[in-house]
């Protein structure tokens, strides 16, 4: 990595950052991308150079990564793999009030560096899926499940998929063609979505091939003669020192035992918000993705001058439109460092404008479908571990609002959820809706769980040798 | 079980010692994966109520896959690649460090 | 209009501790709170019961804080057995570290100075670097010196409003939060307190509303003058047991992390944290313990201490407005079984304890 000044700090190389930075350094801006994995890709492009897994069996779209990764090789970027951003925000000093301030270790060192633009491309992170049992060792995410499959070609023998989203079929349409047949498949999608759905189907006709895409997958499954159960409910997951079985729910009553060592949980995902709460980014609460996400404006701008956020990491659009954002972020930046001008800015934005918003059309559709039960986001079972870390019930998050707690903050306070070291990436948005569900109210009013710095761990060790630049 | 359906790219393989037991995997395999390949399912006792726990997220966010890696405690096994002669020990409640540590530094 | 016979303004340290005494002295209480995103210092607390260094110059507040200190134990057994939410109260002793020959002196001067106008009640000890190594294992060698005063403890502060708030409720208070108090009105030897939502009337207030405390006591007759000074505050994950004893900026509580402290930063009314002074609390904290080197952040934040001109607590009862009363200090947490015990008490009898007699904001005017 050469060292000095650079222009534009990105954060995360999947489709966003790889084609932000790509676009940003090939017009001569000084352009540093940090990101915590080995190689580039982000999740959905995971080990896009090393892929385990070839194309027969991840599809054709994951080859889309390999284009992002040696475009982003080529294009003079400085890119620093294996490095954890743990702190974004304004220097605090007047001299330096126009830059920004990355916090981030990289092999046993912290380093402070200045930028006046920043781009979050930190993308999305699953839905929690807080149910009975979800704690032991043995459930994972599907996506968990996706990584081991991309980055280190493994694939779990009888796993249950559970849950909801084109991502679980997607993920056993992967298994299949690995030739690992999971064992069933729990779709917990309430029947009426789909009816809701429909009339939000003609807007997404423009997308008839990704529509086709998930039947492909859907018969693939089938071929393969794995049970797809249908409006499953009351998924417990359950063991002693590991996973041991599954129970679930269908219609009245009925309970099914499955019995199995790995569960996999999926409910769509949500923007990956810490870095943006943290750095002081104003966030909306989106009633139809059922998350917080930052607002952006004209450029992806935010709230806070000089910070932009491309990608999911935005509000959930994908992969496709992730890389769209990305372009226009680095747009925007090239005009702001006066590189291009304004009017360039608009001819070159408009094709990718165009396709964010084509993308944008099959949401209506995929969220009312994909809307997570009421059950699988506010557990309730009292007895249902919400934050992880510091190993705190549903039940108990319900004794706080009891005492008086509006909101998650004050929550924290009293019970630790959201104190352990994840800062309630587990548990944020379940404890913000209960306590919304508690109170009777929007969960936009009892707002969100403020992560502090470092939003990952590090060291006291490399905080206190920590260097600064620029 | 995990299986492993196709040969990854480095041909060398590492081994690392998962309490105590040599564990082969190929170059560049995370030590979570390596874990789960060799049977493993709890990385960990929470420092909490010392209840199991394996890997969830597998991309660095839920911080259930801590185990103590060369010494070091709770390490995130996910983002951590397997090197050769790695000694890795299940992370067992809260992290142990040696107040002697510091002496002589 | 919702009557009570007292309403206290502000649901932190203080106003909890006086809301949860005037309650157990049957007392119907309201208690007016903000909601969830407020400046709370009581959300930032360091959780020091602390004596050593705090009153030089001013006895009566060291007594102060020594009774509190000394009534700490008996408060924590109470607030378990009515809450069940143990506090981790411990009181086995405290340290203050110095790093230099310099700061070991003038340590030493002040513990001087305060055994001296305590007249025997305030003790301590000054230890060379090889005594503090036997009761502070892993110690750094940069460490020359310190203090030691037995009176000192700890607690878990978030705890302890915890308990605080629920022997409140469970005593009968009423809580209102979400209700940042709008005006405040005397009528006819009674208060009225308007929030957004409400309006609430009581023969007795007590404006424990921190930095807020500034604007609205005025309102009743009375002078508060309080400002804002930041502290930064960093935790560790959860280590094993090993500090018995808390240190002024490096302790271990009862889950196992280690709170590192702090900053004294005079930047208004903004609660952040800076990169700065994290890496500095991080270097003062590896000097002092360099093992724990190894050990991981998990969390940094500001918060704004309620500082006084003089940086003693400050009482206050309105001389025009007989019933109400204010209150400020930045020692929360250590003076809370006083705020519980005797203030509430004697705010039951409409007055102020004698202890706190020479508190009172006239003494900003004195000559």
């Amino acid at each position: 990595m050469t060292a000095g000044r650079h222009q534009l700090v990105v954060v995360g190389a999947g489709p966003a950052g790889m084609a932000a930075a790509a676009l940003a350094a090939r017009r001569g801006v000084k352009t540093l991308i940090l990101d915590e994995n080995p190689g580039p890709g982000g999740q959905v492009y995971r080990a896009a150079e090393t892929a385990a897994a070839g194309a027969g069996v991840l599809g054709p779209e994951f080859e889309r990564g390999k284009l992002l990764a040696r475009d982003l090789r080529s294009s003079g970027a400085d890119y620093l793999p294996g490095a954890t951003v743990w702190r974004l925000g304004k220097t605090g000093d007047l001299a330096t009030q126009d830059r920004l301030e990355v916090g981030y270790s990289a092999h046993g060192r912290a380093r402070l560096i200045r930028a006046p633009h920043v781009l979050i491309a930190t993308g999305a992170l699953e839905r929690p899926m807080p149910v009975p049992g979800w704690t032991l060792p043995g459930v994972m995410t599907v996506g968990a499940a996706q990584t081991l499959l991309k980055a280190e070609g493994m694939a779990f023998e009888g796993a249950v998929f559970a849950g909801l989203g084109p991502l679980l079929y997607l993920a056993a349409a992967q298994y299949v063609r690995a030739g690992v047949k999971p064992l069933a498949i729990l779709d917990c999608t309430p029947a009426g979505n789909r009816l809701r759905a429909l009339r939000h189907l003609s807007a997404a006709f423009d997308r008839l091939d990704l529509l086709r895409k998930g039947l492909g997958w859907l018969g693939e499954i089938r071929r393969a003669g794995v049970p797809i159960h249908r409006g499953v409910t009351a998924i417990q997951a359950r063991g002693d020192s590991r996973l041991r079985s599954v129970t679930f729910a269908r219609g009245r009553g009925r309970r099914t035992v499955l019995e199995t060592e790995h569960l996999l949980l999926h409910q769509g995902v949500v923007p990956n918000t810490q870095l943006a709460l943290a750095a002081g980014c104003a966030h909306r609460w989106d009633m139809s993705q059922l998350c917080w996400r930052p607002e952006v404006g004209d450029g992806l701008r935010t709230s806070v001058p000089g910070i932009r956020i491309a990608g999911d990491g935005g509000g959930i659009e994908g992969a496709e439109a992730a890389e769209h954002q990305g372009r226009l972020a680095a747009l925007a930046v090239l005009a702001d460092l006066g590189i291009i001008s304004e009017g360039e800015r608009n001819t070159l934005s408009g094709a990718h404008l165009r396709a964010v918003t084509a993308e944008r059309r099959l949401r209506p559709f995929l969220e009312t479908l994909y809307r997570p039960p009421d059950a699988l986001r506010i557990p309730p079972d009292d007895d249902t571990v919400v934050c992880r870390c510091e190993e705190v019930t549903a039940g108990e998050v319900r004794r706080c609002v009891r005492l008086g707690c509006q909101g998650p903050n004050q929550l924290k306070a009293f019970c630790r959820a959201g104190m352990g070291p994840c800062q309630g990436r587990m548990c944020a948005l379940t404890v913000s809706e209960i306590i919304a569900r508690e109170r009777e109210t929007l969960v936009a009013r009892v707002g969100f769980l403020r992560p502090r710095p470092p939003v990952k761990p590090v060291t006291l060790g490399e905080l206190a040798a920590m260097e600064a630049d620029g | 079980m995990l299986r492993r359906i196709a040969p990854q790219g480095g041909i060398a393989g590492v081994t690392l010692y998962f309490e105590g037991a040599a564990v082969t995997v190929p170059a560049g395999t995370t030590v979570a994966a390596a874990l789960l390949q060799a049977g493993a399912a709890s990385f960990r006792d929470t420092a909490v109520t010392g209840s199991p726990r394996g890997p969830y997220c597998m991309m660095g966010v839920c911080f259930d896959c801590l185990v103590e890696i060369d010494g070091q405690p709770n390490r995130q096994a996910c983002l951590t690649v397997a090197l050769n002669g790695m000694r890795v020990e299940r992370q067992r409640g809260a992290a142990l460090l040696d107040p002697k540590a510091g002496e002589g530094a | 209009m919702k009557s009570f016979d007292a309403i206290v303004v502000g649901g932190g340290m203080l106003g909890a501790a006086v809301s949860y005494g005037l309650a157990r002295a049957r007392l119907r209480t309201a208690l007016v709170d903000e909601g969830d995103v407020a400046f709370r210092a009581a959300r930032g607390n360091f959780g020091l019961v602390w004596v050593q260094s705090k009153g030089d110059g001013c006895p009566e507040y060291a007594a102060w804080t020594r009774r509190s200190a000394d009534d700490w134990a008996e408060f924590a057994r109470e607030l378990k057995d009515r809450t069940g939410v143990d506090v981790g109260h411990s009181r086995k002793g405290g340290f203050d570290l110095s790093f230099t020959e310099e700061d070991l002196r003038q340590r030493e001067g002040l513990m001087t100075r305060l055994h001296d106008q305590a007249g025997g009640a305030f003790r301590f000890e000054m230890l060379d670097h090889r005594q503090l190594s036997e009761l502070l294992p892993g110690l750094g060698p940069g460490v020359v010196g310190g203090s030691f005063c037995p009176l000192d403890g700890h607690a878990n502060s978030l705890y302890l409003l915890r308990a605080l708030h629920t022997a409140f409720q469970g005593l009968g208070g009423a809580y209102f939060p979400g209700s940042a108090v709008t005006r405040l009105a005397a009528k006819n030897g009674a208060f009225e307190v308007e929030t957004g939502y409400q309006t609430l009337a009581a023969g007795r207030v007590v404006l424990a509303a921190g930095l807020a405390n500034r604007d609205l006591a005025p309102q009743l007759g009375m002078e508060m003058p309080v400002h804002p000074l930041r502290g930064q505050i960093m935790v560790t994950e959860r280590v094993r047991p090993f500090l018995d004893h808390p240190t002024a900026h490096v302790r271990q509580t009862v889950e196992g992390g280690l709170l590192l402290g702090d900053s004294k930063e005079d930047v208004g009314f903004d609660d952040g944290t800076t990169a700065p002074v994290m890496k500095e609390i991080a270097r003062r904290a590896t000097r002092a313990f360099p093992f724990l080197k190894s050990a991981r952040i998990v969390r940094a934040w500001g918060a704004l201490r309620v500082m006084t001109p003089d940086g003693f607590p400050v009482y206050a009862r309105s001389a025009a407005y007989p019933g109400a009363f204010a209150i400020a200090c930045h020692s929360g947490v250590t003076l809370a079984a006083a705020h519980a015990g005797p203030m509430a008490d004697c705010i039951v009898g409409g007055r102020l304890p004698d202890d706190v007699a020479v508190l009172g904001p006239e003494r900003f005017h004195a000559a």
